[in-house]
């Protein structure tokens, strides 16, 4: 009872509690192309991200363990985050000095590609602004839920995770 | 009040029909509830209480509680929630306990009419359909009874994708398993499905069981057969609370119904009590309907559902405040505000830390349990297992109760999660067919897989719960 981890009281994992259980892609590898990383830190019995993985980038050996990903193995495709019942695959790709997130969007309006969106931190709160450089929508993605890519200050890229769209 | 606009779901409205509400005129259409149309007309209070005349609005709405029970064309006690509108239909609100009306023919019931199969599925949700593929791929000749007009149980409004592993459905979401599983079961001839029945008893007749059951409240049906599966699923708990009876206050899985299954917007801002998955799942459905979440309250110190889904509507703004409870509803005729305050290490509430939210709905998602009226009717052995939600049937690793020939499954059995009931379905189908002598050894393989199955999915810290309960509902006598 007195070891309750601080994320299960909150709702909400920050990113130091996220990579004291799974290690964080290097800078390098954040420069070279997008990779997923799971923001998956329970132990529930699921596996469609391992299932759809292409490259057998995800280690999982029982449905309950933790998706641990093989950095050098992800191609960045995107399909776990497609696929993920959680909405819990993100992938990041450090581009100069913006970082790209990709994300699931299962609200409406579903953003247009070029557009700007509010960008939401992991509670919910606005933390700056970005543009949105993909859309896979709902119909054209491999799991039924939309995906999309937002720019984002590189600074915010451990922090991003929604966005919120405002048209007037 | 009706959605027409969804990220994820198509609302598909049948012909517009009129039916009056105390002799007013209101716009519904065919496929709708009673109790939905009438939400969408803004109507909340369905009912007085007989004693303190309070109002009463719904609570379940899947047909398990009394809380929308009106007038319907003079006929008193109808469950709104579950009967259909039909062109022209009068509706009254009930006042306590209503008459029957005196000048009314009663239904005729001394020629019942039977119907005679191997074995008679009770419950057309995952379990019960699963019970029904499966029972007559193996040879069996099945019907399935349902009290709702539409088969999938609560997988209707299921807009999630499932969990688990993808053979299993993982990654598809409920609803459109219910598609899958309802077209799985119309592809066969062996199978019968009776809709808009509600069985209301197991006998044993000699060597037959009989299910004894009515159709639309008015026609009496006699389904003979070898073997029962008693699929019947859950009801919402409700927990104490000042005012938990007024319009307002609803079971999470009634918003659910209402807003995924019938299109209707359940109000403009919600609070939710309990942060299992139902309440965490239930406050990104809302959101995704457009409705505004103010907060979920969880007596525990931590999330009790998945982290994952936790995650996700903190991320859209939604506070999860551990440690509190709701004190007390208010409002005149319906919920206005809701009242909650922090708990001290003792759960008792900490006085001068309440915080009142401005809301038209307060969802509880406190917890199911299982339905076992009919079991409990048919003799079958009932042991209170905390673990699986209450009482439970105790049964056999094949899903056989105590009473031979009677089969449970799904959270009706004890409360888990849907696709456990569809693993549990599976056995209780199978194994009815070879008990009964139609299904050959083969299929015992089937039933091992399915075992090793809901092994697997219940090994993590989520279901070693689950587990050890298990364990004791399959324990006979003490």
């Amino acid at each position: 009872m007195n070891e309750i981890p601080a994320y299960l009281q909150r709702g909400y994992i920050t990113p130091e509690e996220l990579f004291s259980i799974i290690p964080k892609p290097s800078e390098e590898r954040l420069r070279k192309r997008p990779v997923a990383v799971p923001e998956c830190p329970q132990e529930i019995p699921c596996a469609p991200c391992r299932e759809i993985c292409p490259t057998g980038a995800i280690n999982m050996p029982t449905p309950n363990d933790l998706p641990i990903v093989d950095y050098d193995k992800c191609i960045g495709c995107s399909l776990c985050v497609q696929i993920c019942p959680g909405l819990a695959f993100f992938m990041v790709h450090y581009v100069g000095d913006k970082a790209r997130i990709t994300m699931p969007h299962e609200l409406l309006p579903v953003p247009e590609k070029g557009e700007e969106v509010v960008l939401l931190n992991r509670v919910g709160e606005p933390v700056g602004k970005g543009k949105v450089i993909t859309v896979v929508p709902r119909e054209k993605s491999k799991g039924d839920t939309p995906i999309i890519v937002v720019e984002v200050p590189i600074e915010l890229a451990w922090d991003v995770r929604a966005v919120k769209v405002v048209r007037e | 009040m009706r959605l027409n606009e969804h990220p994820v779901l198509r609302f598909e409205r049948g012909r517009e029909v009129t039916i009056y509400f105390e002799g007013k005129p209101l716009k519904a259409y065919e496929g709708e509830m009673i109790a939905t149309a009438l939400y969408a007309a803004g109507i909340r209070v369905l009912n007085y209480s007989p004693n303190e005349k309070r109002p009463r609005g719904l609570f379940c709405a899947i047909g398990k509680c009394s809380s929308c029970l009106m007038v319907v064309n003079g006929i008193p006690n109808v469950r709104t929630c579950i009967t259909l509108v039909e062109d022209g239909m009068r509706i009254e609100r009930q006042h306590g306990r209503s008459r029957l009306p005196t000048k009314a023919k009663p239904p005729e019931f001394k020629d019942a009419k039977v119907v005679r199969v191997d074995i008679i599925v009770v419950g057309g949700g995952p379990a019960g359909l699963m019970a029904a593929i499966h029972a007559s791929r193996a040879g069996a000749k099945v019907v399935l009874i349902d009290e709702n007009h539409m088969l999938g149980g609560q997988l209707v409004k299921q807009t999630h994708k499932f969990f688990g592993k993808r053979e299993q459905f993982a990654g598809v979401r409920g609803v459109e398993i219910a598609r899958i599983l309802e077209e799985e079961l119309r592809k066969s001839e062996n199978v019968k499905a009776f809709l808009e029945t509600s069985a209301v008893g197991i006998f044993q007749e000699g060597e037959e069981k009989l299910v004894l059951a009515v159709r639309k409240e008015r026609e009496l049906i006699e389904f003979r057969g070898r073997a029962v599966i008693v699929a019947t699923g859950a009801m919402e708990r409700m927990i104490p609370f000042e005012n938990n009876d007024l319009p307002g206050v609803y079971g999470a899985g009634a918003i659910q119904t209402l807003m995924n299954t019938y299109g209707v917007k359940p109000g403009d801002r919600v609070l939710i009590v309990g942060a299992g998955n139902v309440g965490l799942i239930l406050a990104y459905q809302l959101i995704q309907a457009g409705v505004e979440v103010k907060a979920i309250v969880e007596a525990m110190p931590k999330v009790g559902g998945y982290f994952v889904h936790a995650a996700k509507v903190r991320r859209l703004g939604v506070p999860i405040l551990t440690r509190h409870t709701i004190l007390r509803a208010e409002g005149k005729e319906k919920v206005e505000r809701a009242v909650v305050a922090q708990l001290d290490e003792n759960w008792r509430p900490i006085p001068g830390t309440e915080k009142t939210f401005e809301v038209d709905v307060i969802a509880l998602a406190v917890g199911l349990r299982p339905s076992i009226e009919l079991l409990h009717q048919a003799g079958c052995q009932i042991k209170y297992v905390r673990e699986l939600g209450g009482h439970v049937a105790v049964r056999d690793e094949w899903m056989e109760t105590t009473v031979r020939g009677i089969f449970v499954a799904g959270d009706s059995a004890g409360i888990e999660e849907a696709t456990t009931a569809m693993l549990e379905g599976k056995i209780a189908g199978i194994a009815a067919a070879l008990r009964l002598g139609i299904a050959d050894e083969s299929w015992v393989d089937e039933i091992e897989k399915a075992q090793r199955d809901l092994d697997e999915f219940r090994s993590g810290p989520f279901g070693r719960h689950v587990a050890e309960g298990i364990k004791k509902a399959l324990v006979v006598g003490e």
